[in-house]
């Protein structure tokens, strides 16, 4: 059991997820409420993490982070090094590939609240913030939960991704993942299987969380 | 009373120092088949004023729109000298700031929140103890105190009702707007509300628009009525002009009136205050109030089945007009009064008590002559809907 890279991945798991619910509230505000006729444009760019293979959106993460890039560019000046192969440029592309399993969720939820609530809530003086932190937010628990669930649980989990942008550097981008597959490769059997059954009771434990508190909405199984 | 020719906006003599609510609105709804559009031009004193009409007519929309959920295509909207909305320059007051109190259909009481807390969401901006104050008040006259500490599903029908008007009120709105408050509610729950409401009404002098399409609430609260039809103010009055005395078929539809057919009008008695009709495809000859039709001009009439008398012999020496022979078609028992039907050339319904049945031995096939008084047909303008 690799331990550093257990403890990076939680680290990279933790604050792509504190950083997904800080850019993912407002996009799912604004996906749940917005009339927009192209809304759905904006709703197929944030779930293409979900279909794309992760080789593709590794590729282009690196691209969009290596020295040819405006952003790579621009970091290599700030601090003298590219972004690709750093825990920074990791944080950078977890956050895009995990990006649809926070505001998913977390919209879905927006969505499901009665309009005459908020409606309600406008008519007796409540600003449209008061009305989000008093009324939308208490009521979409289950999906804020949700979000922050799977989306950990799907950073701990990726591959693809990690391995084209980070380069599998021990102790800078080494994650669980990339751990496992180098145990396989060297027929270490053994400390593989110890690191996967970590890895799928972590995911057990989120789906876990995710269905109980969501026992009233999303059965996979009708409820009778 | 005012025919729907003669409506011009409707006024009542606003008190001083008390608000006006007037509401010029034009909208256009697209809907399945054909777009709806609302056209009106009301002027609300305080007081409870009804709003009535079945529903499609748009009474919701208006609401919505003087509550600036629905922002109209033209139109001016204002509080006394307070403009909430003028499509000409542009002025439409947030729904925030606009201190309408509205109570919705379904209550839109906040699930996550006890009835107090409800109660108190309007009040935030006050200080703790006075928000307080206030909220104790309600809950003390709207008789809710002990249910301040459960949450709207833990309560009964009623007590939600009052939950969402303790809600609405306790901001002292300029405004009170009711979406049909009281439609599921049993008979004794909501008289006890109503008191409440006009308990209230007394002490805060606004203007309260109240929908309903339900007859018996508006005997109960209204001073004022307005009725709408498909978007458009056809009557106004009070309650007991706009539905006793309907001169809209579908006023008299919704308000019981059983019976309804055409007449041609066949002579004009205006000394006597009286004109003949004569019901068409039949030779049936009836004496009605005096209206202002021309001779010739087709008519409906309406005959509630209440104001009908039946007897088995022709009677003599009555004061009733018409007297008009039939046949007994049909004799149906619901709960405790009998429904006659009679075919004297048009078919009649006539409302009996058992008693009245039992004792003259009414049976299908009789032979009974309708009484009917003059005034108790009343005449309305031939349905022309554009």
């Amino acid at each position: 059991m690799d331990w550093q890279a257990f403890w990076l991945t939680i680290r990279l798991a933790t604050l792509v997820t504190a950083i997904l619910i800080a850019l993912g509230l407002p996009i799912a505000y604004w996906i749940a409420y917005s009339r927009w006729r192209w809304k759905f444009l904006v709703e197929a760019v944030v779930a293409m993490p979900i279909v794309l293979p992760p080789t593709v959106l590794g590729f282009y993460i690196l691209v969009a982070l290596g020295s040819r890039s405006p952003l790579g560019r621009w970091w290599q000046t700030m601090t003298g090094h590219t972004l690709a192969f750093t825990f920074t440029g990791l944080v950078i592309g977890s956050v895009i590939y995990s990006l649809p399993f926070a505001v998913q969720p977390i919209a879905a939820s927006f969505a499901l609240i009665d309009r005459k609530l908020l409606a309600a809530s406008a008519t007796l003086g409540a600003s449209k913030l008061r009305t989000f932190a008093d009324v939308v937010l208490p009521l979409s628990v289950p999906g804020l939960i949700t979000g922050v669930a799977l989306t950990f649980a799907h950073t701990m989990g990726e591959f693809g991704v990690v391995l084209m942008i980070g380069g599998n550097i021990p102790g800078i981008t080494r994650t669980v993942s990339i751990d496992i597959y180098d145990e396989v490769q060297a027929f270490n059997f053994s400390a593989a299987n110890q690191t996967a059954l970590v890895l799928l009771g972590i995911s057990f434990v989120a789906l876990c969380l995710v269905y109980g508190v969501n026992r009233k909405l999303w059965a996979l199984w009708p409820l009778k | 009373m005012r025919t729907a020719s003669e409506i011009a906006p409707i006024t009542a003599t606003p008190k001083s120092g008390a608000d006006v609510l007037t509401a010029r609105i034009r909208k256009r709804l697209p809907a399945a088949g054909r777009d709806f559009e609302l056209d009106i031009d009301i002027k609300l004193s305080p007081g409870i004023t009804i709003l009535f009409g079945a529903s499609g007519a748009g009474k919701t929309t208006l609401l919505d729109c003087v509550a600036g959920l629905v922002m109209p295509d033209g139109g001016k909207i204002a509080i006394s000298k307070r403009t909430l909305f003028d499509s000409d320059s542009a002025t439409n007051v947030s729904i925030k700031d606009r201190h309408i109190g509205y109570v919705f259909q379904d209550l839109a009481l906040f699930p996550h929140l006890t009835a107090q807390k409800n109660i108190a969401y309007g009040l935030a901006d006050m200080i703790a103890n006075e928000r307080q104050r206030r909220t104790d008040t309600i809950l003390e006259s709207f008789r809710i105190s002990d249910v301040r500490d459960r949450r709207p599903s833990e309560i009964s029908g009623g007590e939600r009702q009052r939950v969402a008007l303790a809600r609405a009120l306790v901001t002292d709105p300029c405004v009170l707007l009711l979406d049909e408050p009281m439609a599921a509610l049993d008979a004794p729950t909501k008289s006890k509300i109503i008191d409440d409401l006009r308990a209230w009404n007394r002490e805060h002098h606004i203007p309260i628009l109240y929908v309903t399409h339900g007859s018996d609430e508006v005997f109960a609260l209204g001073e004022n009525v307005v009725v709408l039809e498909n978007g458009r103010v056809t009557a106004c009055g009070t309650p007991h002009e706009v539905m006793t005395a309907p001169r809209q078929e579908t006023i008299a539809q919704l308000a019981g009136f059983e019976n309804f057919f055409d007449a041609l009008v066949t002579a004009s008695h205006e000394d006597r205050g009286t004109m003949t009709c004569r019901v068409a495809s039949t030779n049936v000859e009836l004496e009605t109030p005096l209206v202002r039709a021309e001779v010739g001009s087709t008519l409906r009439v309406g005959i509630r089945a209440g104001d009908i008398l039946l007897a088995t012999a022709r009677p003599q020496g009555l004061s009733a007009r018409n007297i008009i022979p039939g046949e007994i078609i049909s004799l149906e028992q619901r709960d405790v009064i009998v429904s006659v039907g009679v075919d004297c050339g048009v078919k009649i319904e006539v409302h009996l008590t058992l008693a009245a049945r039992d004792s003259l031995q009414l049976r299908r096939g009789c032979d009974v002559w309708l009484i009917l008084k003059t005034h108790s047909c009343h005449l309305m303008a031939h349905s022309a809907r554009e």
